[in-house]
């Protein structure tokens, strides 16, 4: 008998399994490195990749780093965004092309206006890993002190800008 | 308003699902006609409204009605009229109205060619099927309506996702639909078999050719799939392990599986209650590809729009049909029985190991695609399971099998005498090894995979045309002793032929493919592979609904020309989508693949272009179909045709090779 309940078990496992899966997915999981140090990278800059930029740059500065990439479909919604944000001149925003081929992400920011005051180009995505990247697109807040106050799980909205983010921001730079 | 009599046939669908799902059955349990009778009418009828529904998002779509939401997410007046009908198909909810009307489409076949049945068979395994149907048909109400309207309605639609727009996305997904729909019938079968309490040989007969078709169908789809990824995206794959693509292989394997299975039961009454577990878990798994797909609970690149609403529904309707089943398994199968005994070495047993193979490596499959889902569950962070994962896990599980194929049909039932069976093998395992050998010496590298490949490879075709000989060969009439092997043999000879041709043409793409991704400017020329590459450089072009970039590639080889290639870079108007159109040159010893890549700015027309060679490409596709052409030749075997051909006197609706083709 007992080895006909089996695969009934098994399946009782499997469902309780995808049950949980279903829940995890909405695109809300809190980044575990929210309130940590960004982690430290040094990487060739997309345009100029004789030139190097690191996280440690930046210290002193709140900035964005917005994680992109050309063959990204919800980059493309993002975009104008994140071009009206650098006509503003509010914060600076970093990007990084994830796991892109160099080519494909100069003619893509050609073709759509580049809102990065510099790109670093990830393309083996080691960094991405570093920073838990699972969905392209996604924004980290960092703060003066070089640590992650906040990250955007998919694109930038109107809305989670005005809400979220830009205030966030100028919090941070009144710190 | 034509939206709304399609959402009324629907509607009326469900409802006639639904007193399917239930009438019928309960007149099998109390042995009552009437109810039972009602089963064929109900099947009927929901084939016609089911039809009706199709046919009016069909006419939406070709009318460019962009005041049904559906309409305007995926089609737009400039796409081409044919790819507007197979936009139909190309979204979340029309592609599940498919999946329902095709559903509707083999209740009906089952309805009509089932004469020969008991009554209370008939009911229950058209029954089962309507509760099916009932599943998705509220599940496409309630979540996912493809005749929601858009009010006020939009001036244009979005236009379809341009990977979509391509012939073979015309056929790929009837195809696939009606393999992982038609697993439904043999589950169907299983469970009325586990309600009745019958479970014999003739259950095993009634069922096999259904599944067979069912398998053919679901080769053909997947191959379909896989010969678009090669020509479609661009990068000279046709394989990619992708979670979509896994989820229709899984109950491939199982399908395989479940066919040489029943084939057991049929013959030798044994691997009862193995097969009804193997005929519920592989509908099973067409339902839980079907979840994988639509809940946005992995990452692909077929994956439609996330919504966790759809989710909890589909699992609900998963747990519910697979956990029934596997309850009244639990419950029914141990007073199934054994069946017939038989050695440890013996037609039973070979056939018994490569069910257990094949289960593994559907298994291995599973775990390799839900790896992902399991680790975030238990909260060990996000990771993917990539190809050297199911490379490694699954060629180790082809080689026994392969070798065991070979010797399958050459074993008698009940016991073999292994010194016997291992000196008729001798020359063929010989020759193959000889073969497998020298072979790759002739394309210029040797290397051990190619050699192993090849000799699994030749030693199917080996065994085959041993057992061939052994059949044919003697000093009676040859054309009668032709005549006198049943058509399944033959099918089952020439499907094992196509795994052959399937392998060889792996092999060789996977030892001997070139790829260059070169800079090329205009006059500029590649050599690789003994072929000359000039590229020509690229003219601008009109297409329907997108600009293209038309470049212009003369392959030569020993000066002189072989062909002109005209590879495309497309923009589609609407989207904005580049799109890459592979320009390929096919051929029986292997293609030669030009795409283009991008332009390279700041340069006089020039381009990184991608030139393949590979070799042995298309034997892939030549297996599969091989494999299905195996399948229909099976299912045409005269055993069948009888019951057909009494049919077809009493009442003919739809011939065999309609159904078949």
């Amino acid at each position: 008998m007992m080895r006909f309940i089996l695969p009934f078990v098994v399946f009782v496992v499997l469902a309780v399994f995808l049950f949980v899966g279903l829940n995890l997915n909405p695109r809300e999981v809190p980044s575990p490195l929210v309130g940590k140090s960004a982690p430290a990278f040094t990487l060739p800059q997309l345009h100029e990749p004789a030139k190097q930029f690191s996280p440690a740059d930046m210290k002193g500065q709140v900035w964005l780093l917005n994680v992109w990439a050309s063959w990204c479909v919800s980059c493309k919604e993002e975009h104008p965004v994140l071009m009206e944000l650098s006509r503003r001149n509010m914060v600076p925003i970093y990007g990084l092309d994830y796991k892109d081929k160099q080519a494909d992400a100069e003619l893509w920011l050609k073709k759509g206006g580049d809102p990065y005051v510099l790109s670093v180009a990830d393309a083996e995505g080691r960094i991405g890993i570093d920073y838990g990247v699972y969905g392209v697109p996604e924004t980290y807040v960092i703060d003066k002190q070089g640590v992650i106050q906040y990250k955007q799980i998919g694109p930038v909205t109107p809305q989670s800008l005005t809400e979220k983010i830009l205030p966030l921001v100028a919090e941070l730079q009144a710190k | 308003m034509i939206p709304e009599i399609g959402n009324f046939a629907l509607i009326v669908g469900l409802f006639l699902a639904l007193t399917l799902g239930v009438l019928p059955i309960i007149g099998a349990a109390r042995n009552n006609a009437v109810l039972m009778g009602v089963a064929r009418p109900l099947a009927a009828g929901q084939f016609v409204f089911l039809g009706v529904a199709l046919l009016c998002l069909t006419y939406a779509f070709v009318a460019n009605d962009f005041s049904v939401l559906y309409v305007a997410q995926h089609s737009n007046t400039q796409l081409p009229t044919i790819y507007r009908i197979s936009a139909v198909w190309g979204g979340h909810e029309g592609s599940l109205l498919l999946w329902a009307f095709l559903l509707s489409v083999w209740t009906l076949a089952v309805a009509l060619y089932s004469k020969h049945l008991p009554e209370e068979m008939v009911a229950r395994v058209l029954g089962v099927m309507g509760l099916i149907a009932v599943g998705f048909l509220l599940f496409m109400l309630m979540t996912s309506n493809p005749f929601d309207r858009l009010l006020p309605a939009a001036a244009d639609g979005r236009d379809l996702n341009p990977l979509l727009q391509d012939p073979g996305l015309v056929i790929h997904p009837p195809m696939l639909y009606m393999g992982y729909v038609g697993f439904s019938v043999a589950f169907a079968f299983a469970i009325a078999a586990l309600l009745g309490g019958r479970m014999d040989a003739t259950w095993a007969r009634w069922s096999r050719p259904w599944t067979t078709v069912a398998w053919v169908f679901m080769t053909m789809g997947i191959a379909l799939g896989s010969w678009w990824a090669y020509y479609e995206l661009g990068w000279g794959g046709w394989w990619f392990w992708d979670p979509v693509e896994n989820a229709s292989f899984m109950p491939w394997l199982l399908g395989t599986a479940l066919m040489h299975s029943l084939a057991v039961t049929e013959k030798r009454n044994a691997f009862k209650s193995w097969t009804v577990l193997l005929a519920i878990a592989a509908f099973s798994l067409s339902l839980l590809g079907t979840f994988l797909v639509r809940s946005g609970v992995l990452t692909s690149v077929h994956s439609f729009a996330a919504d966790p609403k759809r989710g909890i529904f589909i699992l609900t309707f998963l747990v519910i049909v697979i956990g029934v089943s596997l309850l009244l398994f639990a419950w029914r199968a141990p007073k199934i029985g054994l069946g017939g005994k038989f050695d440890p070495l013996s037609r039973e047993s070979l056939l018994l190991s490569n069910n257990v193979l094949l289960s593994v490596a559907a298994a291995s499959v599973f775990i390799g695609t839900l790896y992902p889902l399991f680790m975030d569950a238990l909260g060990q962070g996000k990771l993917s399971v990539g190809p050297p994962y199911f490379e490694a896990v699954f060629v180790p599980l082809m080689i026994p099998m392969l070798l065991l194929m070979g010797l399958g049909p050459l074993a008698r039932w009940k016991k073999v005498d292994a010194p016997e069976l291992a000196r008729r093998v001798r020359w063929a395992f010989g020759a193959a090894l000889v073969i497998a050998l020298l072979l790759p010496l002739t394309m210029g590298k040797w290397s051990v995979m190619v050699s192993v490949g090849l000799l699994l490879a030749f030693w199917i075709i080996a065994s085959v045309s041993l057992s061939l000989r052994e059949r044919l060969a003697g000093r009676d009439d040859f054309m009668q002793r032709l005549r006198g092997q049943s058509l399944s043999y033959y099918g089952m000879q020439l499907a094992h032929l196509g795994v052959a041709v399937f392998i060889i043409g792996v092999t060789m793409v996977k030892g001997y493919e070139t790829e260059r991704d070169v800079r090329m400017d205009v006059g500029d020329v590649l050599n690789t592979g003994g072929y000359e590459f000039r590229f020509n450089g690229v003219t601008e072009e009109q297409g329907p609904n997108y600009v293209a970039g038309k470049g212009h590639v003369t392959i030569s080889k020993d000066g002189k020309v072989v062909t002109e290639l005209y590879p495309e870079k497309r923009q589609y108007n609407v989207s904005g989508m580049p799109m890459t159109e592979a320009a390929i040159d096919t051929g029986l010893l292997g293609d030669l693949y030009v795409s283009l890549g991008e332009p390279i700015p700041d340069s006089n027309g020039a381009w990184a272009v991608r030139v393949y060679i590979k070799p042995f490409v298309d034997w892939i596709w030549a297996g599969c179909l091989l494999m299905s052409l195996g399948g229909v030749l099976a299912i045409s075997d005269r055993r069948y045709r009888i019951h057909n051909k009494r049919l077809a006197e009493a009442k003919t609706e739809m011939p065999l090779e309609e159904k078949t083709a």
